[in-house]
């Protein structure tokens, strides 16, 4: 269920790693709880963003999310294809980035969860 | 008290929502089904077939007794009397300041007695409100019944056709705001033209015992025409596209009939109802504040409690927003002075920190086809 290319957060993030660059998404859980996505906000490209700090917001029909960057960073890119489909998120959440981030510092990955620990988070 | 402190209330068919997967949360001091299959679907569902919904959390008080009808055309606004044994009015239970105690629907099940239903969340309130009021009113008693009635709703353009084979009434022939007493599926019950939906529909008000007899009966029936299990999430988008105001989030105790633009129940015929000196002299004094609908123009989702802004200067608040699955846009309602009210008046909303384009659009933003 939790794939082991990634690691996961306690806010119900995933990151896939790849030379120094991170991309950032939300897992089945997270979109199971969210239910359907109408809205994503993203930051600007080139902001400068701490671990912890909010980059954006995740909306469905009933509610709004805060996104909390799991890696100290800049940003790199965002996923541009949400703006017309935020409905990727629910459809294929582990396949669909929201935000890739150029590292700050590879040490802060040493504290994300693997899947096996999301997942008891989880239960 | 928060929520998870308090003793959460469960209609009768709690069981059957934990059965069918549905997301429970607390609702008006009950726990309430939010959403089975998803919100977005059980919304589309009632657009276009049917969805059934529990809403056995609203309340019932019945006033008894030859002066029952002075009694309540004293204490709401609209005119009771005009009901005929078998018809509805949406009125409101109003204060002494013309704001709403609770907007609700009067019943007549009689020519000497009445059925108020109010919501969830003001059951208490309302009970002893109506109790002290009409304590010198002369013959007329006022019981909360609201523990002994189910309410089902069933909602959408199929509605008709999903009731019909399980009742003896012919229903093409109960006019919208109408009800009548008979059986559903064998279970006595009283049958009710309205909803809060802004789709054709029935709500079927019957013991709490048989509730979940006739939710199976009507699953059953509801089947071919595509009938889904719809959540009170559903119920809120639906109500606010369909312009319909909520309790708590649009109107409250401190915002008059009139703000609220609900003038059009307001019987201003009547000689005298609690309130209305005020909300006679704001019709011919004009208003300072007003509930409108908009839209946005720029891209965000207005949520309720978010600040409303005129050349940077806060003046107002959202009171309901969401991003509605049939209309596929942001929409909301908000109070405004009066001077930004008019419909095509831009303003701003502040969404997490950033001021985003809305319009003033006309109320409501959806209105079905009536066939």
């Amino acid at each position: 269920m939790y794939p082991s290319d990634r690691k996961y957060t306690k806010n119900h993030e995933w990151v896939t790693i790849a030379g120094g660059e991170a991309r950032v998404g939300i897992t089945q859980y997270a979109q199971e709880q969210l239910g359907d996505v109408v809205y994503v906000e993203l930051p600007e490209i080139g902001r400068a963003l701490k671990r912890g700090e909010t980059f954006g917001a995740i909306e469905s029909v009933k509610a709004v999310s805060e996104l909390y960057c799991p890696l100290s960073g800049e940003v790199a890119s965002v996923n541009v294809e949400l703006s017309e489909h935020p409905e990727a998120i629910n459809v294929e959440p582990h396949d669909t980035w929201m935000i890739a981030l150029k590292l700050a510092d590879s040490a802060e990955v040493e504290a994300l969860l693997d899947g096996p620990s999301y997942q008891a988070l989880i239960g | 008290m928060t929520d998870s402190a308090q003793v959460l209330k469960k209609t009768s068919l709690h069981g059957r929502h934990q059965a069918l997967g549905a997301r429970m949360a607390p609702f008006g001091g009950w726990e309430m089904p939010i959403e089975y299959a998803g919100l977005s679907s059980e919304h589309m569902a009632v657009r276009t077939a049917a969805g059934l919904f529990d809403v056995s959390h609203m309340g019932e008080i019945e006033l008894a007794g030859s002066d029952a009808l002075d009694a309540i055309q004293r204490i709401s606004c609209n005119d009771a009397s005009k009901l005929e044994v078998g018809q509805a009015q949406y009125s409101a239970l109003t204060t002494p300041q013309g704001t709403l105690v609770d907007d609700i629907l009067v019943y007549r099940l009689a020519s000497d007695h009445f059925m108020l239903v109010v919501n969830a969340a003001n059951i208490g309130k309302d009970y002893a409100w109506v109790s002290e009021k009409i304590r010198s009113a002369g013959d007329v008693v006022a019981v909360n019944s609201s523990s002994r009635y189910a309410l089902l709703a069933v909602q959408g353009p199929a509605a008709v056709e999903v009731v019909q084979p399980l009742v003896g009434i012919e229903l093409s022939e109960l006019k919208y705001y109408c009800f009548a007493n008979g059986e559903v599926a064998g279970q006595r019950a009283t049958i009710s033209r309205t909803g809060y939906t802004g789709e054709d529909g029935l709500e079927i008000y019957l013991a709490a015992r048989a509730a979940d007899a006739v939710w199976q009966a009507l699953t059953d029936s509801g089947k071919s025409v595509g009938l889904v299990p719809a959540g009170l999430g559903a119920r809120d988008t639906l109500r606010l596209e369909a312009g319909m105001r909520l309790y708590g989030n649009d109107m409250d105790e401190n915002t008059t009939v009139l703000e609220a633009g609900l003038g059009w129940m307001v019987a201003w015929e009547k000689p005298e109802f609690l309130g209305h000196e005020v909300l006679r002299q704001q019709k011919s004094e004009g208003l300072a504040r007003k509930l409108i609908g908009f839209e946005m123009v720029g891209r965000g989702i207005a949520r309720p409690g978010f600040s409303v802004l005129v050349d940077g200067r806060p003046v107002g608040r959202v009171t309901s927003g969401t991003q509605t699955p049939f209309l596929k846009k942001a929409i909301g309602m908000a109070y405004l002075p009066v001077e930004y009210t008019s419909v095509g008046s831009q303003f701003k909303v502040e969404i997490r920190g950033r001021p985003i384009n809305a319009r003033v659009v006309p109320v409501p933003f959806y209105k079905r086809r009536r066939s």
